[in-house]
C-alpha cells in the first residue's frame, strides 16, 4: 500500500501548519521526517492517520482518496514520545488488546502476541503492569501494540527521545530489522539529523510547515538541495560562508580570495553562499587546490575518537570535525585548509547550485 | 573553587529493607578543583542521585562528602555555594532576564553596582545582553536554559556547578552552540564542573575525565580517551562510542585463546593473567573504529561476509558476519566498502583481553 | 493539539443547546419582558419602558444594600483569598495527614446553606451560643442581634468559616502542580521564604487564583441564605445585602416589573466586576 500526499495544506487560526506538501510514500518504505521542534512533522503525521483533516489537498492511500475518511477505518497505528500504554493492563493485554477489538479468537492472538514479543525482546514482561517496566520496555510495548495489527501504515512520532543513548542506538537497529520483512510503510519523525542517517530509508525535510527535501537518506545528506536542507541536515551543523565569483577568482566575504577552479569555472560571475561540511576541513593540506586560512582556535572539543574543533577569524567562524584527538589552547592560532573542490555552492540565501561531486554508496544488503 | 571527595559514600533509599537495596554502591572519589567531570551512565544507574548528594539535595544514607576537606554531609544546598542547572530551564517567570541573573546576588545584598557589573559581563558571555529587558517566561527554552546557567555563574562564591542532563529541552542545531558555550565558560572561570548525561558524545566532549556509572557504581573514572582505548570493564567498551565495542567468546587453548578455529596469541602480561584466573568467561574486545577491513585476502585478515551498510556521513558502518558473529566496522566517508566478502584484521595493540568482564592490561606490573 | 472540525459536533451539542435555552435563556428573557412592564395582575399591564431601570436605580434603599454587598464582598476576598493561600502552604503535602487535614477541610464545604446560618446563629447567641458566651464572659460586650457592627463581624466570621476551604483546597492542589526542581533552584539560589512565595508559588498559583476569586466573588455577590437565617438581614437593614433586598420587593411586594428591573441589574453587575477581575487577572501575563 502506497501513501501520496496531494498538495496537503493545512491552516490553524491563520497560521499555515503545514503549507502545500507533496510526497508519496512506497509500500514497504522507511521514511523519515527531520525538522525542528514546530516545523510540522507532528501535524503532517496526523494528516496522514487521518487525525486532522486538511485545509486543501488530499491524502491517497494505495490511489484512494482518504481524506475524508476517518482513522478508525484506516488501517494504522502511532506510537508516541510518552510510552503511551493502558496503565492498568498487563503487557499480554496491552499488545492484544487491538486484536481484541478485530475480535480475534484468543488462540490466534497468542501465538501473535507471543511473536512480537519475541522479536521486541519483551517476553519476559508478558505479565507485569507497564508502570513496573524501565522507560525502553515500555516504549518496546507501545511499539508492540502498534506492530501487532500489521497496519498499513505506521507513524513514530519522536519515539526514542525519552530513552537514553546507548538504547536508542539498539532500538533504532531493531526496528530497522522489524521493518525490513513488512510491506507496512513507516514513517518516524525526528529532530536530529544523525538518527535519520542512522535509519536511512527516505529523508523528507520540514523548515516551517514546508516540505524543503524529499529522497533517499543519503542522497538527500550529500546533495542538500538549498542553504536550509543544508543546515538542517547536519549535526555539526554546515560551515556557510557568503562569498562571490568574479571573472577568475572567488572572494570569501571580501578578504579571503582565491583563483576559480575547474568546478567553478563553470558558475556565472555573482553572489553565492559556500557551504562546506566540517569533517571535510583538515588541519593538513591534502590537495592542490587546497585553500589556506588562518584562525584561532575558540574551543576544542574532544571526544574519545574525534574532535570538533571550534575556529574563527575576524570573518568567520568554523566548526571541524576531524578524527583522532587535537588538544589546543584557547585563541591558539592555527591554519586550516579547505577544499575548494567540497564546496557546496548555494544561491544566496537559496538553492543548491552545484554539489561537491561523490559517488554515493547505497545502503547495501548483503 | 573546590575539591569535591567521595568518601565511603553509598545510599539507599530505604535503609529498613533487608537487604538494602543500593542506589549507589560504596564509592570512593577524588574531583579535583576546577576540573569538569561527566557522571555517564545509563537510565537508573544513579547518576542523578550521585548529582544530588553532592549538590546537598540528598542526604547519603552512608559515607561523607567533602569540600575541600570538610564534611558537608549536614549542610544545605545553599550553603554548600553550588550551582545547579536542570534538565528543564527554572526560571523566574515573573522577572526581566536582568532580574533573574541578579537574583542570587541580590539574597546575599551585594550592592547595586557590582551587581551591574556582573549580570552585564555574564550575560555578554551567554549573548543575553540583547533580552535583558526581556520577562523570562517569553524567551525559547535554549535561552531559559541559559538563564538558568546565568544564575550559577554571577555567583563569585561557587565553588561547583552541578548539570542534570541540560541539554535535553535543546534543539540539535542550538545543542551545538550551548555546548561550545559551557566549554569556554570552563576554560574561562576555571570553576568545577560536574555534568550528568547519558549521551556518551555529549560527555566525552564536554568533561577531562568521566565517571562511567552502572548499577550504582563507578565503573571507570578516566579521560574520554582512556574510556576510548582501554576500557578497562566490557561495560565500558559497550557504552562509549557509537557503536560500542565488538566481543568475540573465547577459550582458552595452547598459543593464548581461539574463537572457534582462529587462534589469537597473547602477549605475557595477558598470558600470565590468564594462569591465575581459572574462569572461563573469556572475551576479546575490539572497537569498531580499529578493525582493519581490506577487500582483497590477506595473510592476517579473517574473511567475513558483508551483510550492511550505514552511511551516517561523516562515516560509514559495515555490518560483517565473523564465523557466525555480527561485528561492526567503521570506515571513513571516503573509503570505498567492499560488495559481498570483506577481509578484517585486528591489529593487536587494540585487541583486548577481558577476563570475567575486567580488563587485562597489555603491560603490567609483572615485568 | 488541535480536533478535527466536524458538523456532526453540533448534532451532539444540540440537546445541550435547547436545555440551556429552555432553562436559562428564556427564563431570562422573560424576566427583561417583566421589568419593562408594570403589571398589576396577569391580565393588567402596562409598557413602561426603562422607567422601572431609572426607579431603582434612585432608591436609597437599594443603593444602601448595593454599597453593603460591595463592602461585604469585598471584605469576603480580602480575608480569604491570602488565608486560604495561608492554609494551603501550611498543609502537609503526603502522607496519612495530608488525607485527614483534606478531609477536616472539605467538612465545612458540605454542610447545606440553611444549616450554616443555623449553626452560626446558635453559636452566636449572647445566652446559650458557646461563641457568643465566652466573649461576654471575657468581657467583649457581644450581641449580634442588637450591634450592627456585631452583626457584620459575625456574617463575615461565618463565610469565612464556610467557605476559605475552597480557596485552601483550590491553592493546596496548584501548589502541589510545580516541580520540585524550581524550590531546589530557589534554595540554591538562597531566596528568602517570602522570596520563594512571591516569585515561585504565586505566580504559578495565578491560573487557580483566579477561579478562586471569581467563585469567592459571585458567591458572595448572590449572597442570600446564610445573612437570611442569621441577622434576617438586620439588625434594622444592617445586614440586608442585595438579593435579600431584591426577594423583599419580589416575593414580598409581588412587584413584579421593579424586580424584573433589579434582576437585570444585578445580573450585568456581577457580569461587569467578574469580567473586569478575569482582564486584570490574565492581562498582566501579557504583558
Amino acid at each position: 500500500m502506497s501513501l501520496t500526499l496531494e498538495n496537503v495544506t493545512q491552516i490553524v487560526d491563520g497560521q499555515y501548519y503545514i503549507n502545500q506538501a507533496n510526497l508519496t510514500f512506497e509500500p514497504g518504505s522507511f521514511n523519515v521526517l527531520l525538522g525542528r521542534t514546530l516545523s510540522g512533522k507532528t501535524s503532517l503525521m496526523r494528516l496522514m492517520a487521518g487525525l486532522e483533516k486538511p485545509t486543501s489537498g488530499r491524502v491517497l492511500m494505495n490511489g484512494i482518496d482518504m481524506t475524508g475518511v476517518s482513522v478508525q477505518k484506516r488501517n494504522i497505528s502511532m506510537v508516541y514520545q510518552q510510552f503511551i500504554n493502558y496503565p492498568s493492563m498487563s503487557v499480554y493485554d496491552n499488545i492484544a488488546s487491538p486484536l481484541r477489538l478485530a475480535k480475534e479468537s484468543e488462540a490466534s492472538i497468542k501465538d501473535k502476541v507471543m511473536e512480537i514479543a519475541n522479536m521486541l525482546r519483551i517476553t519476559p514482561f508478558l505479565t507485569r503492569l507497564p508502570l513496573e517496566l524501565s522507560g525502553g520496555q515500555q516504549q518496546r510495548t507501545a511499539m508492540a501494540r502498534a506492530l501487532i495489527k500489521d497496519a498499513d501504515l505506521v507513524l513514530f512520532d519522536e519515539p526514542l527521545v525519552n530513552l537514553d543513548y546507548k538504547l536508542r542506538e539498539e532500538l533504532r537497529i531493531e526496528m530497522r530489522e522489524l521493518f525490513a520483512q513488512r510491506n507496512t510503510i513507516a514513517v518516524y519523525a525526528t529532530t536530529e539529523p544523525n538518527e535519520a542517517l542512522a535509519l536511512g530509508g527516505t529523508t523528507t525535510i520540514l523548515h516551517e510547515g514546508q516540505i524543503i527535501q524529499t529522497g533517499p537518506t543519503a542522497e538527500t545528506y550529500h546533495s542538500p538541495c538549498n542553504v536550509i536542507a543544508a543546515t538542517l541536515f547536519n549535526e555539526p551543523p554546515i560551515n556557510m560562508i557568503n562569498g562571490n565569483i568574479s571573472k577568475n577568482e572567488v572572494t570569501f566575504d571580501n578578504t579571503v580570495h582565491f583563483p576559480l577552479t575547474s568546478e567553478l569555472n563553470v558558475l556565472e560571475e555573482g553572489e553565492y553562499q559556500f557551504g562546506i561540511r566540517p569533517s571535510h576541513l583538515s588541519l593538513l593540506p591534502k590537495n592542490d587546490d587546497d585553500l589556506e586560512m588562518s584562525v584561532q582556535v575558540e574551543v576544542a572539543e574532544i571526544s574519545g575518537s574525534e574532535t570538533f574543533l571550534h575556529v574563527r577569524n575576524a570573518h568567520f567562524q568554523m566548526v571541524l570535525h576531524l578524527s583522532g584527538v587535537h588538544r589546543y589552547q584557547v585563541d591558539e592560532k592555527i591554519k586550516i585548509y579547505v577544499p575548494t573542490h567540497k564546496l557546496n555552492v548555494f544561491e544566496k540565501g537559496g538553492k543548491l547550485i552545484q554539489s561537491s561531486s561523490r559517488k554515493i554508496e547505497d545502503n547495501y544488503h548483503g | 573553587m573546590a575539591e569535591i571527595h567521595l568518601k565511603s559514600l553509598a545510599h539507599s533509599y530505604d535503609t529498613t529493607a533487608n537487604p538494602p537495596e543500593y542506589a549507589i554502591r560504596q564509592m570512593d572519589h577524588v574531583w579535583h578543583d576546577g576540573g569538569a567531570f561527566a557522571l555517564l551512565g545509563p537510565s537508573g544507574c544513579g547518576k542523578s542521585t550521585l548529582l544530588n548528594i553532592i549538590s546537598g539535595l540528598l542526604v547519603p544514607s552512608e559515607g561523607d562528602v567533602l569540600f575541600d576537606g570538610v564534611r558537608v554531609n549536614d549542610t544545605p544546598p545553599q550553603d554548600r555555594n553550588i550551582a545547579q542547572v536542570f534538565q528543564f530551564p527554572v526560571v523566574y517567570d515573573t522577572m526581566t532576564v536582568f532580574d533573574n541573573l541578579a537574583f542570587p546576588l541580590r539574597n546575599m545584598k551585594a550592592g547595586t553596582a557590582k551587581i551591574n557589573t556582573k549580570v552585564r559581563e555574564i550575560a555578554e558571555i551567554l549573548e543575553l545582553t540583547d533580552v535583558l529587558d526581556k520577562k523570562a517566561a517569553n524567551l525559547t527554552a535554549d535561552e531559559k536554559q541559559k538563564v538558568s546557567m546565568g544564575r550559577g555563574l554571577v555567583r563569585d562564591d561557587v565553588s561547583a556547578i552541578l548539570f542534570d542532563e541540560p541539554l535535553t529541552v535543546i534543539d540539535p542545531q542550538l545543542k551545538w552552540k550551548l555546548r561550545r558555550k559551557l566549554k569556554q565558560i570552563h576554560e574561562k572561570f576555571n570553576t568545577t564542573m560536574v555534568y550528568v548525561t547519558h549521551d556518551q558524545l555529549e560527555a566525552s566532549t564536554f568533561a577531562d575525565k568521566i565517571a562511567l556509572m552502572y548499577g550504582g557504581q563507578v565503573v571507570q573514572f578516566g579521560t574520554p580517551r582512556e574510556l576510548f582505548e582501554q576500557p578497562n570493564h566490557t561495560f565500558v567498551g559497550y557504552f562509549i562510542g557509537s557503536p560500542g565495542m565488538n566481543f568475540l567468546e573465547v577459550e582458552r587453548c595452547d598459543e593464548g585463546v581461539c574463537f572457534g578455529n582462529t587462534i589469537f596469541t597473547l602477549n605475557n602480561a595477558e598470558k600470565k593473567a590468564l594462569q591465575h584466573s581459572k574462569s572461563t568467561n573469556l572475551k576479546l574486545g575490539i572497537r569498531p573504529e580499529f578493525v582493519h577491513v581490506w577487500d582483497k585476502p590477506n595473510d592476517d585478515a579473517f574473511e567475513t561476509k558483508v551483510e550492511f551498510v550505514e552511511d551516517l556521513g561523516t562515516y560509514k558502518i559495515v555490518t560483517l558476519t565473523f564465523a557466525g558473529v555480527s561485528m561492526k566496522a567503521r570506515l571513513q566517508e571516503d573509503q570505498q566498502v567492499p560488495q559481498h566478502t570483506a577481509f578484517i584484521s585486528f591489529p593487536e595493540q587494540w585487541l583486548m583481553l577481558y577476563v570475567d568482564e575486567f580488563l587485562v592490561a597489555k603491560e603490567s606490573d609483572y615485568e | 493539539m488541535n480536533k478535527s472540525h466536524s458538523n456532526k459536533a453540533w448534532f451532539l451539542v444540540l440537546p445541550v443547546f435547547l436545555l440551556v435555552a429552555f432553562s436559562a435563556i428564556i427564563p431570562l428573557m422573560t424576566v427583561v419582558n417583566y421589568s419593562l412592564q408594570d403589571i398589576f395582575d396577569v391580565s393588567t399591564r402596562y409598557f413602561v419602558g426603562t422607567e422601572w431601570y431609572r426607579e431603582i436605580l434612585n432608591d436609597p434603599r437599594l443603593q444602601d444594600s448595593l454599597v453593603r454587598q460591595f463592602i461585604f464582598s469585598g471584605s469576603v476576598l480580602l480575608i480569604e483569598i491570602p488565608l486560604g493561600i495561608a492554609v494551603a502552604l501550611m498543609m502537609p503535602k503526603d502522607g496519612k495527614w495530608s488525607v485527614v487535614t483534606l478531609l477536616v477541610l472539605a467538612l465545612p464545604l458540605l454542610v447545606p446553606l440553611n444549616v450554616v446560618g443555623t449553626i452560626w446563629q446558635i453559636f452566636g447567641r449572647a445566652d446559650i451560643g458557646l461563641f457568643g458566651w465566652a466573649l461576654n464572659a471575657i468581657g467583649i460586650d457581644y450581641n449580634y442581634a442588637a450591634n450592627p457592627m456585631d452583626a457584620w463581624f459575625t456574617v463575615l466570621l461565618m463565610d469565612v468559616w464556610h467557605w476559605t476551604s475552597l480557596v485552601a483546597l483550590l491553592s493546596f492542589s496548584g501548589l502541589r502542580a510545580i516541580p520540585d526542581a524550581y524550590y531546589q533552584a530557589a534554595s540554591i539560589d538562597r531566596a528568602s521564604n517570602w522570596a520563594v512565595f512571591r516569585y515561585i508559588q504565586l505566580p504559578k498559583l495565578k491560573s487557580v487564583l483566579l477561579i478562586g476569586v471569581l467563585l469567592r466573588f459571585m458567591d458572595s455577590f448572590m449572597i442570600y441564605t446564610e445573612p437570611f437565617v442569621l441577622t434576617g438581614g438586620g439588625p434594622g437593614n444592617s445586614t440586608t445585602f442585595l438579593s435579600q433586598a431584591l426577594t423583599k420587593m419580589a416575593v414580598g411586594q409581588f412587584d413584579i416589573g421593579p424586580a424584573g428591573a433589579f434582576s437585570i441589574i444585578y445580573f450585568l453587575i456581577i457580569l461587569l466586576v467578574s469580567w473586569l477581575f478575569y482582564t486584570a487577572m490574565t492581562h498582566s501575563d501579557n504583558k
